[in-house]
C-alpha cells in the first residue's frame, strides 16, 4: 500500500517503459509513416520522462541546482523538432515521387 | 523545513495515475487508429498530459518548452503533413504490416528486460531507490539558465550551439527535400 500511495522515481520510469514500449510497437507494426514518426515521438517523450524524474532523483540528493537532467530533456526535445522537420521533408518528397505512404512499399533499395 | 519555500506535493499519487492512465490510452490510440489526424489528436493528449507529469516533478520549465514546442509547434507541423498527403486512401488499407507479430515479441521482449532491470536487487536495496524530496523550487529557470549559459557553471553552452547548428542544417534539409525545384 506504501508503494501505491508514495510516487517515487520508479513509478516515472516504469510509466516511461511503458510508453518506450508502445513507441516500438508502433514503429514495428504500422504501416503509415506519420504513424511511424508519431512513434518515435512516443519513444523520445517516455525518454524523456525518465531523464525529468531522474533529474528530480538527483535534486534530492546534490541540492535544487542539479538541473542536468532537464537540461538533457530541452536537448532531445530540440532533437526531436530537427528530427521531425527532416523526417516530415522527406516524407513529402517520397509522397511526391510514389503516391504513397506505406513504410512497406519503400523497397527501392530492396532485392 | 520553511514553509514558505518548501512546496509540498497535493495530492501526488490521485493525479500521478490520473495522467499515467491519460498518457497510456492516449499511446495505445496513437498506434492503433486508422486515420492520421486521430492519432495526432491522441498523441496530442499524451504530451499535454506528460507536460502535467513535469509540473509534478518540478520541472516548470521543461512543462512550457513540451507544451510550446512539442504539442504547439511539432505537432502542428505533422498536421500539416497529414494534410498535405492523402489520408483518404488510408482509411481503407489494412494499417498493420506483415510483421506485426514479430514486433509485438520484439516488444514484449524488450519489456520483459525492462522489468528485470527495475526489479534487480543488489544487497537488499532495488536499483532506483525512491526519490521522494521537497525543496526549492523557485529557481528552475534561472537554474536551466545558469547551466545553458552562465560562464563558470555552464558546462553545456558548447552543447547549445551544436544544437542551433543541428536546428540550422535541419532547416536547410527539410527545405531542400520538401522543395519541388530549388
Amino acid at each position: 500500500m506504501d508503494a501505491m500511495l508514495h510516487i517515487s522515481t520508479l513509478h516515472y520510469l516504469v510509466l516511461g517503459a511503458a510508453l518506450f514500449l508502445l513507441g516500438v510497437i508502433g514503429v514495428l507494426t504500422r504501416r503509415n509513416v506519420v504513424i511511424v514518426l508519431m512513434s518515435i515521438e512516443l519513444i523520445l517523450n517516455a525518454v524523456n520522462l525518465n531523464l525529468v524524474a531522474f533529474s528530480r532523483y538527483w535534486q534530492g540528493i546534490h541540492g535544487p541546482s542539479a538541473l542536468h537532467g532537464q537540461v538533457f530533456a530541452i536537448f532531445v526535445i530540440t532533437d526531436a523538432a530537427a528530427e521531425a522537420a527532416v523526417g516530415l521533408g522527406i516524407l513529402i518528397a517520397f509522397f511526391r515521387n510514389k503516391e504513397t505512404v506505406n513504410v512497406d512499399e519503400v523497397n527501392l533499395l530492396k532485392w | 523545513m520553511n514553509p514558505v519555500t518548501v512546496n509540498p506535493p497535493v495530492a501526488t499519487p490521485f493525479f500521478f495515475y490520473g495522467t499515467a492512465a491519460v498518457m497510456i490510452i492516449g499511446g495505445i490510440l496513437v498506434i492503433t487508429r486508422k486515420n492520421a489526424v486521430h492519432s495526432a489528436l491522441a498523441l496530442i493528449t499524451t504530451l499535454l498530459a506528460q507536460a502535467a507529469l513535469y509540473l509534478m516533478l518540478y520541472a516548470p520549465f521543461v512543462a512550457g518548452v513540451q507544451i510550446i514546442l512539442y504539442a504547439g509547434g511539432i505537432m502542428v507541423l505533422f498536421l500539416f503533413v497529414i494534410m498535405l498527403i492523402s489520408i483518404e486512401r488510408q482509411e481503407k488499407e489494412r494499417p498493420f504490416n506483415k510483421q506485426w507479430l514479430v514486433g509485438i515479441v520484439a516488444a514484449a521482449a524488450l519489456g520483459g528486460l525492462l522489468i528485470a532491470v527495475y526489479t534487480t536487487t543488489t544487497k537488499g536495496a532495488v536499483l532506483f531507490p525512491e526519490g521522494r524530496v521537497s525543496y526549492v523550487e523557485s529557481q528552475n529557470t534561472q537554474g536551466i539558465g545558469a547551466l545553458l549559459f552562465n560562464q563558470t557553471t555552464g558546462m553545456y553552452m558548447f552543447a547549445f550551439e551544436i544544437a542551433s547548428l543541428l536546428l540550422l542544417v535541419a532547416i536547410i534539409g527539410a527545405v531542400v527535400m520538401a522543395k519541388k525545384r530549388i
